[in-house]
């Protein structure tokens, strides 16, 4: 058995395009990716919230003291443009302050004035300068409606009935685990991923160069030579999610984390604990994609049939995203699922019990060895050896 | 040595191999000859455990191949029909893999491999990988690595198909090189001249069926005819299917 796992491995290592694809794009091109998008979003975010708000207005004529007021706290108040509705349409202003020419007199009678916003909530970078915009009027609706309420000798307390204050307890880490949520996903697929070409490679890829012949008349119960394929599709899943990991964790560190106001709680000890936890997976990625590609006559065939199953290890991810519910213990026991979940619970920085890890392994294992046993019993098909039948 | 009785096996409806018997003696070429798809491929497949008969017997050197088929594979050196090498490796680590699935260690393998490898002239493209090689120096990397385990018994599916002339007289040579070694060597093949210089004795095949048994003399004599194509046509039936 472990001839035949030298054997593949070697071959495999040897083609130069299996190292680029397996064992480099595929652990790397996701954390890099991943990166380099919340990087861009953080810095836009960051621009954005520092940039001078530049607010056309129109009608300013009609309302000078709220204009003056907001030149006073660093908004760019430009010139009114003829058709402002169409300004906001074709994208050439994310948010126009519109007053009304009855603005003054509903002002005087003490009616609420009437302010128009407009802006294109479709448009999603338009909601900063929409909140803050919005964040501004509000006060100074507030400090005039105070005011007013003072000079007639009414505490302005007496208007407001309740004063909210909400405390999020959630901690860095925490608000860091947000961003990682898809990181399940792209662990386990990494897993699916590595161990893809290596099962198709080994079994029909071997018949397909017409070898699988030749290898099974070799004095070597047959379970072994399948155990050893098993085997180097497991070791090559294995590196690609311990290279995977080990890229992740270090382009975390690239992020400018401080600025985002949280903590991703992706460190050498949570991947070792993850690599663990997701170690079983690449055993059973590997026996069932070994075993659908052990059906197909070609490399081509094979790869159609495992593009099917591909979608696997995304079902946990979406289902955790449609349906965000607390960690309950029958989750740990169910395959993919449970790894899903506790790795998603370790980069919140919670504590995961050894009895989680535990049944997650263990389920996981008995899973993987029951289809470890299935494709170990594959080649007594004369079928699947001569292909006709 | 080889032993089969009455091997029969069937594919769905098709009867690819109805009722063969024949033997085949240590230190004696046996050659199966028939045209394509009469089925010795089938026959040969049986014998080395890749396809169970419905029905029938057989023994190599004594051992059946239903009961221990791991003891038959290892007394066996087999050459089937696709020769199906490791293009990413190179011919010396193609014969190295079989070696360690025989269970040789390292030095005994690469001690036949070097004698094999004079044997078959293939030392300028040993340590080159078989991406790229020519139909002879395939088949003379799929015989080292079948001979590696230093097997009594021989089996050869079509050995000259796609050779040169060369090689096809280089493989002969060998060939004839087993037999004095008082090995069992059986080979299938659709080539008369084939047989006609080879084989001790020779099975014709036709249909599934055995159409004649013997030495060469013998089949000349049973068809009357003088020339060995003309017994085979006559035995045979047709010349369909088979090459002078």
């Amino acid at each position: 058995m472990m001839a035949v796992f030298k054997k593949e491995l070697l071959e495999n290592l040897r083609d130069r395009r299996v190292v680029i694809n397996t064992l480099l794009l595929g652990p790397l091109a996701a954390p890099l990716i991943f990166v380099a998008i919340i990087w861009f979003t953080v810095q836009q975010a960051i621009d954005r919230a520092e940039a001078d708000l530049e607010l056309v207005v129109v009608g300013a004529e009609h309302a000078p003291n709220l204009v003056r007021w907001l030149e006073q706290r660093g908004v760019v108040v430009k010139d009114a443009l003829d058709d402002p509705e169409q300004a906001i349409r074709e994208e050439q202003e994310e948010v126009i302050l519109r007053i009304p020419a009855d603005f003054h007199e509903a002002w005087r009678s003490g009616r609420p004035a009437v302010v128009e916003v407009l802006t294109d909530r479709s448009r999603r970078y338009a909601g900063t300068s929409l909140g803050r915009v919005e964040g501004l009027l509000q006060g100074y609706s507030q400090q005039i409606g105070h005011l007013r309420l003072q000079l007639r000798g009414v505490t302005p307390d007496l208007a407001q009935a309740l004063r909210v204050q909400t405390m999020d307890l959630s901690t860095p880490e925490s608000r860091g685990g947000l961003i990682l949520a898809f990181l399940p996903y792209v662990v386990l697929i990494t897993v699916f991923i590595g161990a893809m070409h290596m099962a198709i490679d080994t079994t029909s890829g071997e018949r397909e160069r017409r070898s699988l012949e030749p290898l099974l008349i070799n004095p070597l119960p047959r379970w072994q030579i399948m155990g050893g394929k098993l085997l180097a599709t497991t070791a090559f899943a294995l590196a690609t999610l311990g290279l995977g990991l080990i890229a992740f964790t270090w382009a975390l560190k690239l992020l400018p984390t401080g600025h985002m106001n949280m903590a991703l709680n992706l460190d050498w000890k949570v991947a070792l604990t993850a690599f663990i936890l997701v170690l079983p997976v690449a055993l059973l990625a590997s026996g069932l994609l070994i075993i659908l590609a052990a059906f197909a006559k070609s490399f081509r065939e094979a790869q159609s049939y495992i593009g099917l199953v591909m979608f696997i290890p995304m079902i946990p991810s979406f289902w955790i995203l449609i349906n965000p519910s607390r960690l309950e213990t029958w989750m740990t026991w169910v395959p993919l699922l449970s790894q899903s979940i506790l790795v998603l619970e370790m980069v919140r920085g919670e504590t995961i019990e050894a009895i989680w890890m535990l049944t997650s392994f263990a389920s996981t294992s008995a899973l993987a060895l029951l289809l470890a046993i299935i494709a170990g019993s594959l080649y007594n098909r004369p079928g699947l050896i001569f292909g006709d039948g | 040595m080889i032993h089969a009785r009455n091997l029969r096996k069937c594919f769905g409806d098709v009867v690819a191999v109805d009722d063969v018997s024949f033997r085949a003696e240590d230190g004696q070429i046996t050659g199966l000859l028939g045209p394509n798809g009469a089925g010795k491929t089938t026959t040969l497949r049986m014998l080395y455990t890749l396809l169970k008969p419905d029905s029938g017997d057989m023994t190599v050197d004594g051992i059946d191949p239903r009961r221990e088929p791991l003891a038959v594979k290892r007394r066996l050196g087999v050459v089937p029909d696709s020769r199906g090498l490791y293009d990413r490796l190179t011919a010396r680590e193609n014969v190295r893999y079989y070696g360690e699935l025989q269970g040789l260690d390292r030095v005994t393998i690469d001690a036949r491999t070097n004698k094999l490898a004079e044997l078959l002239g293939m030392q300028d493209f040993l340590e080159r990988r078989t991406e790229g090689f020519s139909q002879g120096q395939r088949v003379k990397v799929a015989i080292a690595r079948a001979m590696i385990h230093d097997p009594k018994t021989v089996l050869l599916d079509e050995p000259s198909n796609g050779l040169d002339v060369m090689s096809t007289r280089a493989l002969r040579h060998y060939l004839l090189g087993l037999r004095e070694e008082g090995r069992c060597v059986v080979l299938s093949t659709h080539i008369m001249q084939e047989v006609a210089a080879l084989c001790d004795r020779i099975v014709i095949i036709a249909n599934g069926r055995i159409a004649a048994n013997g030495s060469a003399e013998e089949l000349l004599a049973r068809s009357g005819q003088h020339s060995l194509e003309d017994a085979f046509v006559k035995l045979i039936g047709s010349d369909e299917g088979l090459l002078a």
